[in-house]
């Protein structure tokens, strides 16, 4: 019976991962503060690197990531595949958030302004921010459901492919300032390259983490709403849901006739 | 003339008319959106007086009675790409409202027709828009010559305009059926747009200038190449998704 309490299995797991999690960011941290060592010409300001890069690269995979779940959903139809889609987008919106603060912050130390146009990787990283910060308003603008979840899915895989491209075009059009990212992981002594992979790696289980979290509440909200609505004896199909910019969860709990099918996520 | 017609030939009924015509629906969409377009002249005339007057805030916002080099492929790039906005937020608008997406959706035809017609619409209103208001431009603000840039500009604008001819008819279709679209029509297009900028801004800035080194060479070649795939892959992309917008 201990499972009783999640019925549909979209929570299991979420206890190991976020202490693996807590224990990656912690060795990170670590690596970052006690091993690593300082470099020459930043010093300690340096240090932002072993967040600012991960968080880029997770912000950016992220973005693709949603796209190709968005192409999924596309294929199957299946609203699972749309929510895991803006769960991700969402998740790395926030991502983006931090990194465009980090990297303020990183540019204000060592170059002595807030903001550098000259900086390809900033101004694309910029571009991006401004695109996908117009999901939400999309999702939000329309009603129906189903045509949401496709008009969200279409946007998805455009601006999913849109991130490299972005960065190919503005890249060309500046003069290179910003450490490459690749170049610079293959040129840095080995400490440093240890510590910013563990500092990935951290960075990356702390993104899974927070979207299972996610995606986990937002079922458990739908799913009490549906009970909510079930108890109050109202017809369970009734279109009682609020204009929202979160998908649509079909669930086994709001129809009863499906109550014996498959788990929700 | 069906109706003559189909005794004779009673195998081709059981043949789908889907992909019979992919070309001919095409051409028929285009006619009508131009002959639309030239009844109403709802588009095309906003769009180049508002380029013209865009000009004029631009002389006065910048203090200056002659531009060149960037500053001056600045203000063509953004003058045509605003313009261009005001021609994409129309560009459903008239089959979203009354009807023409449900009679569209009725035909048996392919959808992607709907796709190439209409970013052929675009194509045309933008090259009508900047026949009217690059002269415009060279006569009112530009200090170099226009002449001798021509050819570049010319291949320039063309690139360029298929790719914002490309993402601005997704963009549109996305946007149409929303309840804030012409909100989010622009929303979704300027950042979709800005590699589009860049190339063309940096493609014409060169030929922009009033003493040329040794004649006018071509708009450097790599923008060419990067306007073109950008072309190519917004292509592809909205050939791939513009049937998911089409469903209801």
């Amino acid at each position: 019976m201990e499972r009783s309490s999640r019925p549909f299995g979209y929570g299991n797991g979420l206890r190991t991962l976020s202490v693996v999690t807590v224990i990656a960011i912690a060795v990170a941290l670590g690596l970052v503060f006690f091993y690593a060592p300082l470099e020459a010409e930043q010093g300690f300001l340096q240090k932002i690197f072993y967040v600012h890069v991960p968080l880029a690269i997770i912000a950016l995979c992220g973005f693709v990531l949603g796209g190709l779940l968005a192409i999924q959903h596309l294929r199957t139809r299946d609203p699972r595949w749309d929510m895991r889609s803006y769960v991700v987008i969402h998740m790395s919106l926030i991502f983006a958030v931090g990194t465009l603060i980090t990297g303020s912050i990183w540019a204000k130390g060592s170059w002595g302004h807030w903001w550098v146009w000259s900086e390809p990787t900033l101004v694309s990283f910029l571009i991006i921010f401004l695109l996908y910060a117009t999901y939400q308003p999309l999702r939000f603008a329309i009603e129906d459901p189903e045509r949401q979840a496709r008009y969200a899915s279409v946007f998805a895989i455009t601006a999913g492919a849109f991130v490299p491209m972005n960065f190919i075009a503005v890249r060309l059009s500046t003069a290179y300032l910003h450490p490459r990212v690749l170049g610079s992981t293959s040129n840095l002594p080995g400490p440093m390259a240890l510590t910013f992979l563990v500092s990935l790696v951290a960075m990356a289980l702390l993104f899974a983490t927070l979207c299972k979290y996610e995606l986990t509440a937002k079922h458990t909200r739908s799913q009490l709403r549906a009970l909510r609505r079930r108890l109050s004896g109202e017809l369970a199909d009734a279109p009682t849901r609020p204009r929202s910019a979160v998908p649509a969860i079909q669930h086994a709990a709001a129809a009863p006739a499906r109550a014996a099918g498959r788990p929700v996520l | 003339m069906s109706g003559v017609q189909t005794p004779q030939r009673p195998r081709e009924t059981a043949q789908p008319v889907r992909n019979a015509g992919l070309w001919r629906t095409v051409a028929a969409l285009l006619r009508k959106e131009l002959l639309v377009e030239l009844r109403t002249l709802e588009s095309v005339p906003a769009m180049s007086l508002f380029a013209l007057s865009t000009f004029v805030v631009f002389h006065f916002a910048l203090n200056r009675n002659s531009v060149e080099g960037d500053l001056g492929a600045g203000i063509l790039w953004v003058t045509l790409l605003f313009a261009a906005i005001l021609g994409i937020n129309r560009l459903f608008v008239a089959d979203a409202d009354q009807g023409g997406f449900d009679a569209f959706l009725l035909a048996p035809v392919d959808r992607s027709a709907m796709l190439i017609a209409k970013a052929l619409t675009l194509l045309a209103y933008l090259a009508v828009l900047e026949l009217i208001a690059v002269p415009a431009f060279a006569l009112l603000l530009l200090g170099a010559p226009l002449g001798p840039a021509l050819p570049g500009l010319v291949t320039t604008l063309v690139l360029a305009d298929l790719g914002v001819a490309v993402i601005g008819t997704l963009v549109a279709a996305m946007a149409v059926r929303t309840r804030a679209r012409d909100l989010l029509g622009p929303l979704l297009a300027l950042p979709l747009l800005v590699p589009v900028v860049i190339g063309g801004a940096r493609a014409t800035s060169p030929l922009l200038v009033q003493a040329h080194p040794a004649g006018v060479g071509g708009p450097a070649i790599r923008w060419l190449l990067t306007l073109g795939l950008y072309d190519l892959v917004f292509g592809l992309i909205a050939f791939a998704l513009f049937d998911f917008l089409l469903e209801d």
